[in-house]
């Protein structure tokens, strides 16, 4: 059986080493966020998702939602669990106080959902949407709206949706044609379907809030006609309490490679009463708002991903016996030696620990962005940070997911047939990891999202975002020969990523762009990892002659690795971008 | 009523326990700690007492290091009102610890004292006892059930033979058996609110207890790994290896 163990320690490394926590406690409403309850709440999250959460996954994998005219059902166990999940206040975690939450940071919500991700990621689903509406009505929707919602949503008594694609329409959402007619009580009736919702239709809330994008009779064509609306299942009445039944139904489910627990739905809109969230033909402006917070948790659902694969991967090639050490058996009592000691299973077990400890030091500074967007005084610390934010959402989406997926992949590999059987429950993060790279915007609308849209904005602003700090911290480790060996290649790496972002800017041809924006997106991200370890080797070897030597130790150890193991990799990503895109798009039709 | 939870600060259940290189003791350096399950389950009886008008305010108690603080945060995340902490860096047994907690009962005045039956680092499981013989109050141990009527308090206990059920006049010592109740997680507003719950800090100086080692520890080792089995041929071959190398029958 799959078992996970929140990588507690490393997260307290994160929070409190890595970043600054106690930087954290100065922006205003965190004053009371000391190290103490950070650490208390990591640790009863990470109890309840082992003890909960961890043992639904694999039988909910099994059993998968079943549709039964019209209701849906989720795995045994879910509805119990979430209804724990609730009680103990874990979905008004990062919610306004105002309305119920708990107020506390985004860098520390971060890791929660990691380890949700990690135990159960259907599961997490459900929560994460919720979320995410939240977000967008948090920025956009009106005050009436936020008092009759947020506290439900807050508690966890109605989940949240996001109603984007249509049959006909996913990427381009231009094509859309749900309607909304104006009803004379200010009201719109909302007409059309909806595919792949997640979470659309369950047994776990009382209420469903959902988001769905949908055309005004005087909405002009394509991508700036289309407006926002709220279309609860059960309509609410003014004191709260629930009404009638709204015209919104759903009319199947997906059968699909992963994440079975979690329904996704064919949602059916028949003249359903619904709301209008912010101005009329805006509806994007607020739909990204919800995107782009969806789009760093996929970031976090790779990272849980990686990390429960490490775990499995690692238990597994300590335990099973196999073959002979190089050089001569390393446990010469026993049949053979542990899978570990081959250098091939090394391998592949580092680069899993590099990957995932690199992503969770990168949330870990998005995180710290998001708290600073939302809660620091000064108007231009809170810029930089929408700057930051604005950039780095393409990669943690794109690049993270897609390693979250080799990650998974390699798990399964150091297992061998057992990791291919279901047993084990290794297979079954391949599976989940792999619609993280699908959703949410496929991670080649990541690339062009970061090349075409994100790294021209304002004079090429952005990226000073992501420069600016490396380049400060290349200076300060100028004199510390122990550094040496960390600073250099993040320093070549950082090069090439500027050649890149130079060379990517001076196309005039579109489809120029569009042949370099994935390689591009890759390059960028092993830069920000490389920053990270080289931050992470600092740390340890500040640290690996005093208490924990072993912990810091492997830090230094584990950036050693990624400098000259994996970092590389972005010499051959610049290499492939620069040779430019003609043997993409002059590429014979006939030759096909 | 008040009720006096004491809590022990022990190494995680979850982790495997090493014996130190030089056999001096177990290995806690940089290992997860956690409160004793079995106070755990105090912890939770106590707050049943008070949601159920029984019990009107709970305090929780540990002795020893700093660090106990993180356990005592804990129970009054599950709960509990307010926190003691006795810190001392001596190493502390059951004997001083029981002093300890008389000292608390004198000061505090509970009517109840509920705690784990043992820790699960050393299993001792004599503090409960040592201090109800100390303030000469009649004990419960190992209860699988407890229900408080007016000034009695009946206890069932799990004994070899089934159950036995007790009933004492208060005050009383309590200690839990695994069974009693099943701990609730802590809710994430409980969590917040128990960092601004009182937590006192006192000093065994303080109470006026001398908490010094009545018993040196010679040697801690590893359980001798157990040896592969055989399989017997025969019956008679089974009873010939018990009578003659396993020495268990005559």
């Amino acid at each position: 059986m799959a078992s996970y163990t929140a990588p507690l320690r490393d997260m307290r490394f994160v929070y409190h080493e890595l970043m600054d926590g106690a930087a954290l406690r100065r922006l205003p409403g965190y004053e009371e966020i000391d190290a103490e309850l950070v650490d208390s709440v990591l640790e009863e999250a990470a109890k309840f998702c082992e003890q909960e959460l961890v043992p639904l996954n694999r039988p909910g994998d099994e059993e998968g939602c079943r549709f039964v005219a019209g209701e849906v059902f989720t795995p045994k166990g879910f509805k119990e669990a979430y209804a724990a999940f609730t009680a103990a206040g874990w979905s008004a975690l990062a919610f306004d106080p105002a309305y119920g939450g708990q107020g506390l940071p985004k860098s520390l919500s971060l890791l929660v959902d990691e380890m949700l991700c990690a135990s159960n990621v259907s599961f997490w689903l459900y929560v994460s949407l919720t979320h995410g509406a939240y977000q967008a009505m948090r920025l956009y929707a009106d005050e009436e709206l936020k008092a009759r919602y947020f506290p439900k949503m807050a508690a966890g008594a109605w989940s949240g949706t996001m109603c984007l694609t249509e049959p006909h329409c996913g990427t381009d959402l231009g094509l859309l044609r749900t309607r909304a007619e104006p009803a004379p009580d200010g009201s719109y009736r909302i007409t059309g379907t909806k595919i792949f919702i997640t979470g659309g239709e369950h047994d776990l809330t009382e209420n469903i809030v959902h988001l769905v994008l949908a055309r005004l009779p005087d909405a002009p064509p394509g991508i700036k006609g289309i407006s926002l609306f709220l279309v609860p299942k059960f309509l609410v009445h003014d004191d709260g309490s629930l009404g009638a039944r709204n015209a919104v139904s759903c009319g199947a489910i997906e059968h699909k490679m992963g994440i079975q627990a979690s329904a996704t739905c064919v949602m059916n809109f028949d003249g359903a009463t619904g709301y209008l969230i912010g101005e009329p033909h805006r509806g994007m402006r607020a739909m990204f708002a919800m995107m782009n917070t969806e789009r760093l948790a996929m970031g976090l659902q790779a990272i849980g991903h990686a990390e429960a694969a490490y775990q499995g991967a690692l238990a597994w090639a300590r335990e099973r016996l196999q073959g002979r050490a190089a050089g001569g058996a390393k446990h010469p009592e026993q049949p053979a030696d542990p899978l570990i000691v081959h250098p091939d299973v090394r391998r592949m077990l580092l680069t899993q620990r590099a990957l995932v400890q690199g992503m969770r030091a990168t949330a870990a500074w998005v995180g710290e962005a998001l708290d600073v967007a939302l809660k620091a005084s000064e108007a231009e610390r809170r810029q930089q940070a929408e700057d930051f934010l604005a950039l780095m959402t393409p990669i943690v989406k794109g690049f993270f997911t897609d390693l979250g997926f080799e990650c998974a992949n390699l798990g399964v590999q150091v297992m061998g047939g057992h990791g291919y059987i279901r047993e084990h429950g290794m297979e079954q993060h391949v599976r989940d990891a792999r619609i993280a790279q699908i959703y949410e915007g496929a991670n080649g609308i990541q690339a062009m999202d970061l090349a075409a849209r994100k790294l021209p904005m304002h004079e090429g602003r952005l990226a000073e975002a992501f420069f600016r700090p490396v380049n400060e911290f290349i200076a300060e480790c100028a004199s510390d020969a122990r550094m040496a060996e960390f600073v250099a290649p993040l320093k070549a790496a950082l090069e090439r990523l500027r050649h890149a972002v130079d060379f990517v800017l001076a196309q005039r041809e579109a489809s120029e762009v569009g042949a370099a924006a994935y390689d591009l997106m890759h390059l960028f991200g092993y830069t920000v990892l490389a920053y990270q370890w080289a931050k992470m080797a600092r740390i340890g070897l500040a640290k690996e002659a005093g208490e924990e030597a072993a912990f810091y130790r492997a830090k230094v150890e584990t950036a050693r690795f990624y400098m000259q193991r994996i970092l590389p990799r972005s010499e051959g990503l610049a290499a492939a971008l620069r040779a430019g895109g003609r043997s993409i798009m002059a590429f014979d039709d006939a030759g096909w | 009523m008040k009720i006096l939870v004491p809590v022990k600060r022990v190494i995680d259940y979850n982790v495997k326990a090493r014996v130190k290189a030089d056999g001096s003791g177990m290995e806690l350096a940089n290992v997860k700690m956690a409160m004793n399950p079995f106070d755990e389950i105090a912890v939770e009886e106590a707050v049943r007492l008070k949601e159920a008008g029984v019990a009107s305010e709970i305090v929780a108690v540990s002795c020893g290091e700093a660090k106990c603080q993180e356990q005592l945060r804990q129970a009054l995340a599950l709960g509990a009102d307010r926190a003691l902490l006795v810190e001392t860096t001596v190493e502390l047994q059951p004997l001083a610890v029981a002093k300890l907690l008389k000292a608390i009962v004198d000061r505090e005045a509970p009517r109840l004292v509920i705690l784990g039956k043992q820790a699960i680092d050393d299993d001792a499981n004599q503090t409960g006892q040592m201090l109800a013989a100390l303030l000469d109050w009649p004990q419960a141990t190992f209860a699988s059930k407890v229900a408080v009527r007016g000034e009695e308090i009946e206890v069932t206990r799990e004994i070899d033979g089934g159950l036995e059920t007790l009933a004492m006049t208060l005050p009383a010592v309590v200690t839990t058996d695994l069974r009693l109740n099943e701990p609730r997680y802590a809710t994430l507003p409980n969590i917040m609110k128990a960092k601004k719950k009182p937590l006192e800090t006192l000093t065994p100086a303080e109470l006026g207890v001398d908490v010094a080692p009545r018993l040196a520890t010679l040697k801690v080792e590893e359980p001798p790994a157990r040896k592969a089995g055989v399989k017997v041929a025969s019956v008679a071959e089974l009873v010939d290896k018990l009578r003659h190398e396993a020495k268990v029958i005559p």
